[in-house]
């Protein structure tokens, strides 16, 4: 019998687990990553992992996990699979314990667990507060066993470029490049699962990694993968404002017992500690009694807009409120919180367990991505998989914190074995396939290298990277208003026929990371369309989607799936029904038990 | 008019491991929080040397910039770190910028640790489990046994504690003490614990524990404050109980 081949793009949460699944199936996998799996995005996560195990006796199930992060997402996810995802969420917990994970414990040497936004329950697990670091290392190892006993090739250092497709429009394979010798290859696989996370990089500055540009998705988008509800972003409402990063201030600040405030009087000078309980405003426990400082964080980041720009109550006149945790107890925090608090420690100088920390909302996460369908993470091109970030399929409107873990790790061990079907299934493997194939492909992207290394224009790459960021963030985060998001659009327009003039200021062929940049910020361009259009034609609020032109949702017009594709070169919208079959909508709202 | 305030920048550059190194000074636009990666982005933006030399972007790993991915490890004044939590402001002027010495160069600033995740492999670094099909949950682990572990398990693999150790040079194979802490945190583990003998053996292997001098420099150069000490002597005595037992059994 035929031995089918996997190729993974991408060593976060969702394509280790994916290689795990696909390499104990005894499919070999080839699994690609521009950095060092371990080095991937995945570490950032901080506070937690969700699952309904009811291990503080609240009476917790999973059909409450699903109907939170349904209700959490706005109404916008499709039904089945999240409730498939929530009800496999213990059993992940369970695995993860298994592999090792430092989980906190209770006394009876259980696993502990603390809230989370979006839920009135204890449900979030957590390894103090670096438990993506945690779960990613745990699944590291697991694919460092696989490799050392031969199942799994890694290619770090590699980025990818583009899907092979054949003349019938099938994936065969991959075509990547080696950032050292900066090499353009082509690799055959019967199936490719993309799990190559975020979007960040498209706004500038983001909580995200260096390597979450969406490069590979929209150069997917490009070769016809839908791409879909692009224009659900979130901005997260806690993170330290710097020049390259928004760092993020984990919700588990909160979940612990942290509080957001700002002085009742805006000339207040006095240092945080010196003005008194009474001349603070808790705004998030005023404005939403039940939820308090954990309402999901779409909620929490509009009243921090609302609070620093409509109330101009922000610190010293400027975009930042306090997110307190000097009242806990410090033997709490550096046992649960430490890791966070030592990032802001470093990069600030400010001890938090003693000041209360400055932070201002920062963008985070994409809900949108590539489509894929309903029952196995299969994009609508044959033999192109996702999972992880870089799809739409389990947050809706709005993601609930500690949901993104689940759905990696939920997604990636579906995709895997689905992989694995598909290509057991086929009539013809890769290796079936015209060599023609692959070098026209190769082709193709050795020629977009030479383009950019040997274009003469005045143009600067960085340049254009910071307008870009500066357009996204201004226009396409929280507060969206038609007339700038078409003002938006034609700044994209404008900065997408610039960068054809651009001129690299690094030229050579050995680790040039100028040129990889380079072809990253064309695809990132192209994203940033789909998302500013996306938002532009939804006329309505939903989730962390907010026109103040049209402050309702609107289920009558709009409770539909964007589903953005690529025909002649052009971004064409259409949309697909939301299946909701298993709760009816209903008005979202947090200020009382819902 | 005031004169703007600079940084100035010394960065050691090499364009790959054929050709030979040389220096290049930077003047930069001195603003609040800089850090030695926003040091790097304004050269790649305008890499002009301070003598108005055109030159190239600097080649240099990085991801997180939040110090736990442990990319851009560097030497930094002489001293090996992470560049994201560099903060100008606390450096001396001129800041020197050198690639880590104990690893093969890439290009400039790059260099690759592979041999670090090679290590890896060769203590089995992980939890041997059954598959990832249901089995229930995992083994009790006491708070205790996690408030041990969790801080093993934390280290990035950014080869400071290699960096810094006078054991690893060329002409030694010795894994360092991060991989050394690792075989500590999967022995501590119950499950791991099972499997604790062929952590050991491998540990024991030439280019393992016995390579240790005793310099302690490694416990004071990690950006993550493990206790990389305390890690080598349980192992070196998980390794000498074992090596006592295996001649007492013979």
């Amino acid at each position: 019998m035929r031995q089918p081949k996997i190729i993974i793009v991408g060593g976060g949460l969702a394509g280790l687990m994916a290689t795990i699944r696909v390499a104990e199936a005894g499919v070999p996998v080839d699994l690609f990553s521009i950095v060092p799996v371990k080095r991937s995005h995945s570490v950032c996560a901080q506070g937690g992992i969700n699952a309904a195990k009811n291990q503080k006796g609240e009476g917790d199930t999973t059909a409450k996990h699903f109907d939170d992060t349904i209700y959490g997402g706005d109404f916008l996810a499709n039904q089945p699979l999240v409730r498939r995802m929530c009800e496999a969420a213990p059993g992940i917990i369970d695995l993860l314990d298994r592999m090792g994970v430092m989980f906190n414990r209770t006394p009876e040497g259980l696993l502990d667990y603390r809230r989370f936004g979006g839920t009135l329950y204890h449900r979030t697990a957590f390894a103090g507060a670096t438990t993506g670091q945690q779960l990613l290392y745990a699944l590291d190892e697991q694919v460092r066993r696989h490799e050392a006993e031969g199942k799994v090739k890694k290619y770090e250092g590699f980025t990818f470029l583009s899907a092979v497709l054949d003349d019938a429009g099938v994936c065969r394979g991959i075509c990547a490049m080696d950032l050292r010798s900066m090499e353009v290859k082509t690799f055959t696989a019967d199936a490719v699962i993309f799990c190559t996370g975020g979007v960040g990089a498209i706004f500038g500055r983001s909580t995200n990694s260096v390597v979450c540009t969406g490069s590979a998705q929209s150069a997917l988008f490009q070769q016809g993968v839908d791409y879909a509800n692009g224009e659900f972003i979130q901005v997260h409402p806690t993170a330290i404002p710097g020049e390259d990063k928004l760092r993020l201030m984990s919700e588990s600040a909160r979940g612990e017992g942290g509080r957001v405030w700002v002085p009742r009087d805006p000339a207040d000078q006095r240092p945080a500690k010196g003005i008194p309980e009474n001349e603070r405003f808790y705004f998030l426990e005023e404005w939403y009694p039940k939820y308090g400082n954990l309402v999901p964080r779409d909620i929490a980041t509009r009243a921090i807009h609302r609070i620093v720009f409509q109330e101009k109550l922000g610190l010293q006149g400027r975009q930042a409120v306090y997110l307190d945790v000097s009242h806990i107890p410090r033997e709490t925090l550096d046992r649960k919180l430490e890791g966070i608090l030592e990032i802001y420690e470093k990069f600030l100088g400010v001890d938090p367990r003693e000041e209360p920390m400055k932070v201002f909302p920062g963008m985070h996460y994409t809900m949108g991505g590539m489509w894929v369908n309903a029952e196995d993470q299969a994009t609508n091109v044959p033999g192109i998989y996702a999972a992880g970030e870089c799809e739409y399929q389990y947050h809706g409107a709005n993601r609930l914190g500690a949901n993104s873990l689940v759905s990696c790790i939920f997604g990636g061990g579906l995709a895997g074995p689905s992989a694995v079907k598909y290509a057991k299934n086929l009539d013809k493997g890769a290796e079936a396939v015209d060599a023609s194939v692959f070098a026209r492909e190769q082709k193709r992207q050795e020629a977009k290298n030479q383009e950019l290394v040997s274009g003469q224009g005045s143009e600067n790459l960085m340049v254009i990277w910071r307008e870009l960021g500066d357009t996204m963030t201004e226009h396409v985060t929280v507060t969206r208003i038609n007339k700038n998001l078409e003002a938006a659009d034609a700044k994209l327009v404008e900065l997408a026929g610039r960068f054809s003039r651009v001129s690299l200021s690094d030229r050579t062929m050995w680790s040039n990371q100028t040129l990889n940049f380079a072809r990253e910020l064309g695809n990132m361009l192209l994203l940033a369309r789909v998302i500013t259009l996306g938002a532009l034609a939804r006329n309505e609020s939903r989730g962390a989607h907010y026109k103040p032109e049209f402050p309702e949702r609107d289920d009558a017009n709009w409770l539909k799936t964007t589903r953005a594709k690529y025909v002649s070169g052009e971004i064409k919208l259409t949309y697909d029904p939301v299946d909701i079959s298993q709760i009816p909508p209903r008005a979202r709202r947090y200020d009382a038990a819902k | 008019m005031a004169e703007k305030k600079q940084v100035i920048v010394r960065i050691k550059r090499r364009r790959s491991p054929k050709e030979s190194a040389w220096w290049e000074e930077f003047a930069l636009a001195w603003r609040p929080s800089m850090n030695v990666i926003i040091c790097l982005r304004d050269i790649a933006e305008n890499p002009l040397t301070r003598d108005g030399k055109k030159t190239t972007p600097v080649s240099y790993d990085s991801n997180c910039l939040e110090e736990i991915c442990g990319s851009c490890a560097m030497l930094i004044n002489g001293k090996a770190r992470m560049a994201c939590s560099a903060l100008v402001d606390s450096l001396e002027q001129p800041i020197r910028i050198e690639p880590l010495s104990k690893f093969p160069l890439v290009r400039d600033l790059a260099v690759d640790r592979q041999f670090m995740f090679e290590s890896l492999k060769r203590v089995k670094a992980w939890i041997p489990i059954d598959g990832t099909y249901d089995l229930g949950e995992g083994p009790r682990v006491s708070p205790e046994v996690q408030e041990a572990g969790y801080p093993l398990s934390s280290c990035i693999s950014c080869g400071s504690c290699l960096e810094v150790c006078p054991q690893v040079n060329e002409n030694s194979k010795f894994v360092g003490a991060a991989i050394i802490s690792q075989v500590r945190l999967f022995n501590m583990h119950p499950t791991g614990a099972m499997h604790a003998k062929e952590r050991i053996n491998a540990v024991m292997q030439p280019g393992g524990i016995q390579d240790c001098a005793n310099a302690q420099n490694c416990v004071k150069a990690c950006p993550k404050n493990i206790p990389l000490t305390e890690s080598i002597a349980e192992v070196n005595r998980q390794a000498w109980k074992q090596a006592l037992l295996g001649w007492l059994i013979g």
